[in-house]
């Protein structure tokens, strides 16, 4: 088997269970977010696969082969932390040397390949300066060089991009991406950024108290969420607690006209906002009321009272610009958009 | 908070007290001493003001290089043996539970209550040939018959580290408290052994707290007079000692005040000597 195997992994710390018989795969260089609330248990699991926990339970294998017992120093990984951990009484070349000064390799390779990293992270020439003297940004970057020194079998980061802004973080993103793809490197990434997540991954692991959710592409964790919780996790859902009718669904706003429901006529229904038609007479099946309009520029998001139900619906700024705060509207929810889960959330 | 210099007289007031209360305590003691220093001695146990260097010049002796180079290699082995146990032992308490932490601190302070002279003849019975541990270790079956470890160095060494150890506790805890446990964990995770890591990164990134608490414990064990006396044979006299024998037993006061300047002077330029190598690393520094 080649890629990373976690087998039934479970971490206690006494009586608290962090990370709770998750089993993953993942494919020799895929790009995969560990995505979840804090206390979800993602880190411990990213932990445990560096060699910096033991789990408690469960197999750990890289390559076919067990290193639950081999230690962090010897599991050739590359790991970019938190709190970046750049070694403060070492100049920026010494930092990203280290691993490779720690193998032994002589000074003229060290610098070349110092020289040749701070490239590929778009850095040159700053070997000789200190941390201190660089951005939150260019930190990141020589944190990154540091983890990719050795040519690691396993790139991890856990939570990289959450101290810079915005916008900086945008770019990390998709220069990460790049990066890693161009390198071909198994990379896992912790995150509680759903949209980081998204966009810079080929597969996402949700994670919830320990347990994976739903492991799968974004699209697909997007569109065809395994669980209420995934739905509501991954961008916005409006989750609507249905039951069965003649038509197909109905809940106390109005009806989803053949909508399929499981046997037992109880239903939790999740549609995304962007997929919900409004249009402004009553013809549509679900009728409701504005209660509130945000401008985002790009869509205007509208928040509507259907029944007893709040429900959010993104659209197209210029289609409706009569729309205002008090007006009825009428909705139509899809029903190929919509997500069934059984009435205990289950799918 | 206030964050501009000081305009007004009115405004160096808060600072007032603890100045004056310095000026009246130190400053105004090590004067008198300074000046009693250069003093004649008059026979029969007191001195009369007049200006002579004859009390420094009594330092141009071999006797008295013996015992300067004696006290300050005594001063730097209990440092460095307070730092060898103290580094570690810090490190370790840092990664202990917050219960464990604060029993092991309140220990230490316990130690602190503890005065010099309680210490001294209790690690004297301790080390004795009679009741000491030796008797422990016989009974063991590690030694075949007690032995007296004290009076003798080792003695006055392990006075001088049981109580210079809590001071060096309490200095590096903060320090090390803060430090981020993933630098070691980055360090680990780059290839790094845990024993080699933290020889590796986590002493050099703690050098300037390790450099002060060595100067303060090297200062500590600089003054100590009264466990070299308990624990020691004549030849483990340090110059404290000397100080006190000559200005209490001798009532020689302006030899002892020479002896006690010297003192507060080849500390402070071995303070400032450390101070200024520390200084020199350039790469990384704040």
């Amino acid at each position: 088997m080649s890629g990373l195997q976690l087998i039934d992994i479970t971490k206690r710390y006494g009586a608290v269970t962090a990370v709770d018989g998750i089993s993953l795969d993942v494919d020799d260089g895929t790009f995969v977010c560990l995505l979840g609330p804090s206390g979800c248990g993602k880190t411990t699991l990213l932990r445990m696969i560096a060699g910096l926990e033991d789990p408690t339970a469960g197999e750990i294998r890289l390559q076919g082969d067990r290193i639950n017992e081999t230690p962090a120093h010897k599991r050739n990984l590359g790991m970019v932390f938190q709190s970046l951990a750049l070694f403060p009484h070492l100049s920026i070349g010494e930092n990203i040397s280290y691993p490779l000064r720690i193998r032994g390799t002589n000074r003229a390779d060290c610098e070349a390949r110092v020289r040749e990293l701070l490239d590929m992270v778009q850095l040159p020439g700053v070997e000789n300066r200190a941390i201190t003297q660089l951005s939150g940004g260019q930190r990141q970057r020589v944190a990154i060089a540091r983890a990719l020194a050795v040519s690691p079998q396993l790139f991890l980061l856990d939570e990289p991009l959450s101290a810079l802004d915005a916008k900086l973080r945008e770019a990390m993103q998709v220069e990460l991406r790049q990066l890693q793809q161009r390198l071909g490197i198994t990379t896992i990434v912790v995150t509680h950024d759903q949209r980081e997540a998204m966009s810079m991954s080929d597969q996402i692991v949700v994670m919830s108290n320990g347990k994976v959710e739903q492991m799968a592409t974004p699209i697909e964790a997007y569109k065809r969420p395994a669980s209420p919780f995934v739905a509501d996790f991954l961008g916005q859902a409006n989750l609507i607690r249905v039951r069965g009718s003649e038509a197909g669904a109905a809940f106390s706003g109005g009806h989803i006209p053949g909508l399929a429901l499981p046997d037992s006529g109880q239903a939790l229904v999740s549609i995304r906002p962007e997929d919900i038609i409004v249009t402004a007479d009553e013809s549509g099946p679900v009728k409701a009321g504005i209660v509130f309009i945000r401008e985002m520029g790009s869509t205007i998001e509208i928040h509507l009272d259907a029944g007893n139900e709040r429900i959010i619906a993104l659209a197209p700024p210029k289609s409706h610009c009569d729309l205002r705060v008090g007006s009825s509207v009428s909705l139509t929810l899809p029903p190929e958009a919509c997500v069934v889960f059984g009435a205990d959330g289950a799918s | 908070m206030r964050r501009s210099p000081p305009q007004r007289l009115a405004d160096y007031l808060p600072i007032a007290f603890p100045a004056g209360m310095l000026g009246l305590f130190f400053v105004i003691p090590f004067g008198i001493m300074v000046a009693i220093s250069v003093f004649k001695r008059v026979q029969g146990g007191f001195y009369e003001p007049s200006f002579t260097l004859a009390n420094y010049a009594r330092f141009l002796t071999p006797f008295f290089g013996e015992v300067l180079s004696f006290s300050l290699g005594l001063a730097a082995l209990v440092s460095a043996l307070c730092l060898l146990i103290g580094v570690p032992f810090t490190y370790m308490l840092t990664r202990l539970g917050r219960r464990a932490q604060v029993f092991w601190l309140i220990a230490l302070l316990g130690v602190l209550s503890l005065s010099e002279v309680i210490i001294g003849f209790a690690w004297s019975t301790l080390l004795s040939r009679t009741a000491g541990l030796s008797n422990l270790f016989v009974w063991l079956g590690l030694m075949e018959k007690p032995e007296a470890w004290a009076p003798g160095l080792g003695a006055v060494l392990t006075g001088l580290v049981y109580q210079a150890f809590p001071y060096t506790v309490l200095v590096l805890y903060p320090a090390f408290s803060r430090l981020d446990p993933s630098l070691m964990e980055a360090a680990r995770t780059l290839g790094c052994s845990p024993r080699r890591a933290f020889l590796n990164v986590v002493l050099p990134v703690m050098r300037k707290t390790l450099l002060a608490t060595f100067i303060i414990v090297f200062i500590f064990a600089l003054g100590a007079y009264l466990l070299p006396q308990i624990l020691g044979r004549p030849q483990h006299w340090t110059l404290s000692v000397l100080v006190t024998d000559q200005a209490i037993y001798q009532s020689n006061m302006p030899f002892a005040a020479a002896m006690a300047v010297f003192l507060v002077i080849a500390s402070l330029l071995l303070v400032g000597l450390s101070v200024l190598i520390s200084g020199r690393k350039g790469i990384g520094e704040q």
